[in-house]
């Protein structure tokens, strides 16, 4: 157990370093950057209880807003994905979900790659129709939300499989 | 009142998130509207010493190409210097003279942004360094942005790549002003508006700023004329002004001070009283 909270603290902070000093500053084409912290939101044990989840969340997309100077959007967006998380879970693991059995690192790769692709969505959708925070750049927004999505789908996937540990 | 409790127990995720959704909700709100993002901004203690840190080793990837830009100023600075003495050209010293009502001083970025819709630079002067908010910021080149938030040590500037950003500007030749905005799309390119359709319009054409809002001094290069269109209404040019700035890679910068902002205000404050 002990184990657990220390491993996620150090997700969080090594996840929130790298968003903060490698990732921000990528600029593919000028505007297409990752956001990879939601990693932390990902892999979040299921076992822990809702309620903890969610505020940890808050935290970590505070800390983001605080980093980058976006107000609270990051923080919302995180917010939004982290409580709607057992409906993605129930969706793309099913019956594992339902017994409390998910281990990240041994599931099925397709049922983890579209579980991770429909958080990113989620995620990223939020975020810039919040930043871009106006109707008439709609074009704008599904733009800036479709590549950055790919960006960090293929990052996160490949981080997964990187440090996933085989039991 | 136990149907009360047992609700709240029941739903105590779903308020949790409510109420963490409104507060993020409320921050983001705030950070939309001009000077009003007070405690979400990176001059802070914790932010502010991480990218200081960070920058310090930036610092030297970037020596030779800021090196190239310091020296180009100084050359053009000489020029200027020893051709006035030369001349002995009295615009030159009336140019001068009327600027000593400005104060400058030196900072560093450490954080800069531009993929973003409201970009915030951070520099590493503050509070303690007598900066204050409304502020401008320059560099060698042209205009950079507006000091929004101080900390003790670090400041954070609201660049002109921001949507929320207006600033007032003319053409150089003429004095026909409006406001400098921005459309979120390019970091190149900034909008000119309110420009009126009696203007002599060209491309090509220099952009200034016009020293009508008591934060920038007269004649601050901003960019040049891409392109221009008539609005909808054919009153007012819009008018696409390319940078002479690399808001891409800032590193040096000014900030500029107007000696005479509390006269100016406190003028402005009692004439609006009367």
């Amino acid at each position: 157990m002990n184990s657990l909270i220390y491993s996620n603290m150090l997700r969080f902070s090594v996840l929130v370093i790298f968003q903060v000093l490698v990732l921000n500053h990528i600029n593919f084409l000028g505007y297409i950057n990752p956001y990879t912290y939601i990693l932390f939101i990902i892999l979040f044990p299921i076992k822990n209880t809702r309620i903890v989840f969610v505020f940890l969340s808050f935290l970590m997309g505070l800390t983001i807003d605080f980093f980058s100077d976006s107000g609270g959007i990051h923080a919302a967006a995180c917010v939004s994905i982290a409580y709607a998380r057992p409906i993605f879970l129930k969706f793309c693991f099913g019956t594992i979900y339902e017994y409390q059995t998910i281990k990240f690192n041994n599931v099925e790769f397709g049922s983890k790659l579209l579980y991770i692709s429909l958080l990113t969505l989620t995620h990223h959708i939020i975020l810039f129709s919040l930043e871009i925070f106006n109707i008439s750049n709609v074009i704008l927004t599904l733009q800036k939300t479709l590549f950055s999505s790919i960006f960090t789908i293929i990052l996160s996937v490949l981080l997964t499989v990187i440090f996933s540990r085989k039991t | 009142m136990q149907q009360i409790i047992n609700f709240i127990i029941r739903n105590k995720t779903f308020l949790l998130f409510l109420l963490l959704f409104t507060i993020s909700l409320t921050f983001t709100i705030q950070s939309h509207s001009y000077h009003k993002s007070k405690f979400i901004n990176s001059a802070n203690f914790l932010t502010g010493g991480v990218y200081n840190s960070v920058s310090n080793i930036n610092r030297y990837f970037n020596l030779k190409s800021q090196n190239d830009i310091l020296l180009q100023e100084n050359r053009e600075l000489k020029s200027v210097l020893y051709s006035s003495q030369n001349k002995n050209d009295t615009s030159f010293v009336k140019h001068y003279a009327d600027n000593k009502n400005y104060k400058f001083s030196t900072a560093h970025v450490l954080k800069n942004s531009y993929s973003s819709t409201k970009n915030v630079l951070l520099i590493n002067k503050g509070a303690s360094d007598s900066i204050q908010q409304d502020f401008g910021v320059i560099t060698s080149k042209g205009l950079v942005g507006i000091i929004d938030n101080t900390s003790k040590g670090y400041a954070t500037v609201i660049s002109i790549l921001n949507t929320t950003s207006k600033i007032s500007a003319q053409l150089k030749k003429s004095n026909h002003f409006g406001t400098l905005t921005w459309n979120g799309i390019s970091p190149y390119l900034v909008q000119l508006i309110d420009i009126p359709k009696i203007a002599p319009v060209m491309v090509g054409d220099t952009i200034v700023t016009s020293g009508r809002s008591s934060i920038f001094p007269k004649d601050i290069p901003i960019g040049v004329i891409n392109d221009f269109e008539l609005d909808t209404a054919e009153n007012y040019y819009e008018i696409n002004i390319r940078l002479f700035n690399d808001m891409t890679n800032l590193e040096h910068v000014y900030i500029v001070e107007n000696i005479d902002i509390a006269e100016i205000n406190n003028l402005l404050n009692n004439r609006n009283n009367e």
